[in-house]
């Protein structure tokens, strides 16, 4: 089902609401094993949309993070198993690669629950079922992901400015929505007078 | 509790850097049946300047018994001596009976590769129990001192009785088996203990029987079993040109020595069986009664007499011709100086 | 102006019954840069591509998206249809709505709007698509064959009857490999020398073969249709067209009892030697390790010791003062064919293995391993193929045969099983009892693998005709007691220990790569696994390809093999070789790195991640012909199109034609689209 904005940004986490997940996918395993699953007829959450790339290690983490911004509720990444790369090393750069970044993402506030990484060869599209409907169920627990989306709303009026820093103060660590807000506020502060204070 | 000081024995020789005091497991055997192994290791480690210090209310390792009935009781039987060990401060013991060595190897890697185990060890015990406290044989602890025992060797005041002398080294088994839990030599071609036969000054010999078994635990209940294998390995000793046995197990030890009486039956000349620590301290020049070799079955003292004997008219020759060569070279500075 | 085209497919009712595919060309028929759509039941039949044929010329199509089944299926089916029309093929992309979608939903209103998504996304993506033009790069008609064992000699052959040059290089002074120190091969007891030194000589004579021996590959540069290999050609110090074979050096020469490697170490040969009479070419090769006049020069002696064989060749080939020297081949192709040797189970091993000091190999003489025992068996043998044991020549009455040294042995050998040994004992056993008819032959096995096309069969011949006692158990002690060589092992059906004085025992130890194998793995730039065997490009599918492109595989080199096996690989390679030259030029997919040079900073982050060392340093030069600096630059023959080099550009300056980054965000944008 695809929802409007509207409705998506005001349902709450396991409501109404159906996660946007894109994955991106290799060609030569994941790609290929989610042809089997389709093949095989093995049904799944249709919440998902593959991109094609070669390689895993083609994918930028801009991909994901680009993915995020457009709108998705959260991102699958899969590629050969290691040692099996159709290319022989792509995989270990993305292994790497993602290392790195997924302690990226959870720095940032991104819950690390909305990304999925997976080894998915061309003979398992049982698995690639299994990977959807788990990256889904768990995506769908989250709720939606608004922080990005909370970044570029502007109307925050003082009162309310006043109550999230009472908010922020009161539990500094914050839920991601605390975080969302601080960021808006943060945001907010900025773009008020174009002066960053 | 007992703890041996080191004295200096007045030898010569190069001063390793002083260990950390090792703990000491002497299991059941060293104060008992295998008392001559417990004496001839201490006036070695003494002379080698290797503190040890027994661990204080040490308690059965549980060796064959133990992990026969329960693999919970064989892995905690042994676990206790080590959190003794923990508790009372030290990084090591050593543990010269080769059962109980392996026993306590076997604990301390049955912990270290399983968290349940290691949660659950310090309730069985009533203690705490980190895993922390390393387990080491008298193989290792003399392999890693070779060289200090060569020099020590070459810089004693008596010459060496064992200079040449063909030895078999028998390790048995639980020294080498399983590979992952003796660790560090080669479970079918083992060959720390003739490293150490070398550095003597011994010339260990290559034979077939070095890790078959002695019967092991059946001395009493399978005598027979026993008396064959023994036979077995002192037979082939003897024809590969050994002329003692060299054992590191208080069970060895005893199926050889004790035994050999029944295994020499047929009237064959015994073979004298020492332990490895014996062997060393003839070497550094330790004297025979504080090596505890009046203890065996198999009568040590003409073979350590004929030895000495030996080593004594190789002293006398090697001085002979040290002499003559030394007229010889003052004849010639005489002939020089008067030319 | 994007003028694209959608074509969405029912396949039948496999997309039909769960997405309405109406709908879907209906949705997409308004979205911006989309100027045709319309659906269709099979669009991959001849009336459905005429659809599109027909749609690119009527309205003027500058990109077509077919949304149907996998692109794994029918992509090239529809960039054909495209470039039939005069539309560029890379302008066309498939739509996966079959696998993705009808195949895997039941809820018809998800499914449509998914596709719609799907369908979308391509439009998006092909918006960036360019036009690309294959790359073609020419081919060197000629191949090279490394290794002149029964692989090699079958690829070389092969190549050659097929029209092309083939250059053949054989490290030791004669082709032949293993196989010509068989005495005889199983199933069928063939004389292994009979039917090899035909092939032998064939691969000599051959007009398009030439032969390199006591030759080895010094090095490889290029890529595929395009490699330049530096062979060396070490000092034979006999002058090979001078040379006619007579053998009289050999006579002469004073150096009698060097151990020969031919015999494996139980004969011996002179320092001035051909490997055996049968050898090819029957020239000989001067050992200069053990020769008197080389040991002489080396210690610096004045005068030469020695100069017998020289003296004794009436056409004086022999010259002492040769060098090695080096020919520069181009060639096309590579075939791998190094082959095999046995593990030494002695107890001296280099660093990291065991060895089974328990079984007395290399102490105990009468404990020798398959390839002597072959040499033993050989009618050219050092005892004439009698069966007579190393110690003091008499003949055996009771041999042990031990399977699995060494083999199936994670703990102290190798892992795997190598394959050939339970053949290759049933085969001793029963040549041992038909020289030795009194014998008892006794083998210890695990499990008797005979899986070939008669191999089950002689097997059970050595058992049921010959009399041979197999026994299921593992051997833990070998050693020497008297006269006899004692053997412990163990029979695990019966459940009893069994002890056998045998007279002789034969080890089958694992058959490992060639030694200098990984050296040469590295000059070709191929990957090579734990134990040094080569690595095939995919275990099923590409069995005698490797990773690079343009090196093929054959023969032990790449796992354990017998000789059948071996000599099908080869002469597969040979295909393969031949269909790479089947064009005078490659073509080849542009899905190929381009490097912006004038944005690249050169700081070969690529060419640090490239798997297949494709890309290059290239250096920028101004009109007075100074450096002004260096970029990168990709090879597009070498290229496979991982895009892993994009990823790590620093400047964005390397894109991956068909996936570039405007295509992969265009996508990803496309998604945004749900709202």
């Amino acid at each position: 089902m695809s929802g409007t904005s509207e409705t998506r940004a005001g349902a709450t986490a396991g409501g109404d609401f159906e996660p946007r997940i894109t994955a991106f996918a290799c060609n030569w395993c994941t790609y290929t094993g989610a042809d089997l699953a389709g093949t095989s007829r093995l049904h799944m959450a249709s919440n998902v949309r593959i991109i094609r790339l070669p390689c895993t290690g083609r994918i930028d983490p801009l991909f994901v993070i680009k993915a995020f911004e457009r709108g998705a509720d959260g991102v699958i990444v899969s590629g050969c198993h290691p040692a099996d790369c159709h290319y022989t090393a792509g995989n270990y750069h993305a292994r790497r690669r993602f290392a790195v970044f997924h302690d990226l993402m959870g720095f940032v506030g991104v819950d690390p629950g909305r990304i999925t990484f997976s080894w998915v060869s061309a003979s398992e599209g049982a698995k690639w079922r299994n990977v959807v409907d788990e990256a889904v169920s768990k995506v769908r627990e989250l709720g939606p992901f608004t922080a990005y989306r909370g970044l570029i709303d502007h109307n925050v009026s003082a009162d309310h400015f006043e109550g999230l820093l009472t908010a922020v103060r009161a539990d500094p660590a914050g839920s991601e929505a605390g975080q969302t807000e601080a960021a808006q506020v943060g945001a907010a502060v900025v773009t008020d007078d174009g002066d960053p204070s | 509790m007992s703890t041996v000081a080191a004295p200096d024995t007045g030898t010569a020789a190069t001063a390793a850097a002083p260990r950390a005091p090792l703990a000491y497991y002497p299991g059941c055997s060293l104060h008992g049946t295998s008392r001559e192994f417990d004496e001839s290791l201490r006036a070695v480690l003494a002379a080698l300047r290797v503190p040890i210090t027994e661990i204080d209310d040490w308690s059965c390792c549980g060796a064959s018994s133990g992990h026969a009935t329960d693999h919970l009781l064989g892995v905690a039987l042994p676990a206790r001596n080590l959190a003794l060990a923990e508790a009372q401060g030290f990084k090591s013991v050593l543990a010269p009976c080769a059962a109980c060595y392996n026993r306590l190897s076997a604990a301390r890697l049955a912990v270290a590769g399983d968290t349940e185990l290691a949660e659950r060890i310090p309730d069985v015990l009533g203690r705490p129990f980190a895993n922390t406290v390393e387990v080491e044989s008298v193989m290792d602890l003399l392999r890693e001192a070779a060289v200090m025992i060569e020099e020590k060797v070459a810089a004693a005041l008596t010459p060496n009785p064992l200079e040449g002398l063909r030895l078999a080294a028998y390790y048995g088994c639980l020294l080498v088996r399983p590979p992952e839990v003796a660790g560090y030599d080669d479970p079918e071609a083992p060959t720390s203990m003739d490293e150490v036969l070398a550095a003597c000054g011994a010339n260990p010999v290559d034979w077939n029987m070095k890790v078959e078994c002695c019967g092991g635990a059946f001395s009493v209940s399978r005598t027979a079993s026993v008396v064959r294998l023994g036979r077995a390995i002192i037979e082939d000793a003897r024809r590969s040109g050994a002329e003692a046995l060299v054992v590191a197990c208080p069970l060895c030890h005893s199926n050889l020595d004790l035994r050999q009486k029944a295994i020499m039956a047929r009237g064959e000349e015994p073979m004298p069986v020492l332990f490895i620590t014996q062997v060393v301290g003839l070497a550094l020049g330790l004297p025979a009664a504080a090596l505890g070799l009046d203890r065996h079955f198999v009568d040590t003292e003409p073979f350590i007499r004929r030895l000495v004997e030996q080593a004594a008219v190789r002293a006398a020759a090697e001085e002979k011709v040290k002499a003559e060569a030394a007229a010889k070279a003052a004849a010639r500075r005489g002939k020089a100086e008067s030319a | 102006m994007s003028r694209i085209g959608i074509f969405v497919c029912h396949c039948g009712e496999n997309i039909a019954r769960t997405v309405d595919v109406a709908a879907v060309a209906e949705a997409l028929r308004d979205h911006p840069g989309v100027a045709w759509s319309e659906d269709y039941k099979y669009m991959c039949s001849d009336p459905g591509q005429s659809l599109v044929r027909k749609a690119i010329e009527e309205h003027e199509l500058t990109g077509v998206v077919v949304a149907a089944c996998s692109p794994h299926m029918h992509e090239k089916t529809f960039r054909r249809a495209c470039a039939a029309a005069g539309l560029n093929p890379f302008m066309c992309e498939m739509a996966n709505i079959r696998e993705h979608c009808s195949w895997i939903h039941e809820d018809r209103d998800e499914a449509t709007a998914k596709a719609i998504d799907i369908a979308r996304t391509i439009v998006e993506k092909v918006k960036h698509n360019r036009p690309l033009e294959s790359i073609r790069i020419p081919v060197t008609k000629r191949a090279l064959v490394v290794g002149g064992g029964i692989a090699g000699i079958q690829a070389a052959l092969d190549i050659a009857d097929g029209g092309h040059e083939v250059v053949l290089v054989e490290k030791e002074a004669s082709i032949g490999g293993h196989m010509s120190q068989l005495s005889e091969t199983f199933p069928t007891l063939d004389c292994s020398q009979c039917i090899l030194t035909p092939r032998m000589v064939e691969a000599y004579q051959h007009p398009n073969i030439k032969l390199h021996t006591w030759s080895e590959v010094e090095s490889v540069d290029g890529y595929i249709g395009n490699f330049t290999v530096k062979v060396r050609k070490k000092a034979r110090s006999v002058d090979e067209d001078l040379c006619n074979g007579c053998g009289d050096c050999q006579a002469a020469c004073p150096a009698k009892k060097i151990p020969s490697e031919f015999e494996a170490g139980l004969g011996t040969r002179t320092a001035i030697y051909v490997p055996f009479p049968q050898a090819v070419p029957n020239i000989p090769v001067l050992d200069r390790q053990n020769c008197t006049l080389f040991k002489g020069r080396r210690k610096g002696l004045a005068k030469d010791a020695c100069g017998k064989c020289k003296e004794a060749c009436l056409r004086g080939a022999v010259d002492y003062d040769t060098e090695d020297t080096f020919v520069e081949e181009q060639v096309g192709a590579i075939v791998v064919a190094t082959g095999y040797g046995l593990y030494s189970i002695g107890r001296e091993q280099p660093e990291g293995l065991k060895g089974y000091g328990e079984y007395g190999y290399g102490e105990v003489p009468d404990v020798i391993d398959g390839l002597q025992f072959e040499r033993l068996a050989s009618a050219s043998g050092p005892t004439a193929g009698a069966i007579l044991r190393p110690s003091d020549g008499k003949e055996p009455k009771t041999v042990v045969f031990v399977h699995c040294v060494g083999s199936r042995d994670p703990e102290k050998g190798m892992s795997y099983c190598s394959k050939i040994c339970c053949m290759y004992n049933a085969k001793h056993a029963m040549l041992y009892k038909h020289k030795v008819h009194d014998g008892r032959a006794v083998a210890f096995y695990m499990d008797v693998r005979a899986a070939g096309k008669g191999y089950d069969e002689f097997s059970r011949r050595a058992i049921e005709e010959d009399e041979a006692e197999y026994i299921r158990g593992r051997v833990s002690r070998i050693f020497r007691e008297g006269d006899k060589v004692k053997v412990w092992g163990f029979d695990t059906l019966s459940g009893e220990q069994v002890v056998i004085d045998a007279d002789m025992v034969v080890l089958a130890t694992a058959m490992r790569p060639q030694a200098g194998a990984k050296e040469l793995a590295q000059k070709l730039n191929v990957s090579y696994d734990e134990h040094g065997f080569i690595n095939e490009a995919h275990p099923k599918l590409r069995p005698v390809e490797t990773n690079t492109a343009g090196v093929f595989v054959a023969g032990a080199c790449q796992a354990p093999r017998d000789i059948p096996d071996s000599v099908a690989m080869a002469s597969a390679t040979a295909a393969k070789v031949m269909s790479l030259f089947s064009a005078d030029e490659l073509e080849r997919e542009p899905a190929v790195a381009v490097v912006n040079e004038t944005t690249c900073i050169g700081c070969m982050s690529c060419e640090h991640v490239c798997p297949y060392g494709a890309v290059e340093v290239k250096e920028i030069r101004g009109r007075d012909g100074a450096l002004q600096r260096t970029v990168a630059s990709v090879n597009p023959g070498v290229c496979q199109g991982c895009g892993t080099c994009q990823a790590v550009c620093l400047s964005k300056s390397i894109e991956l034609e068909t996936f570039t980054d405007e295509q992969v965000y265009a996508e990803i944008n496309a998604l945004a689209a749900w709202d």
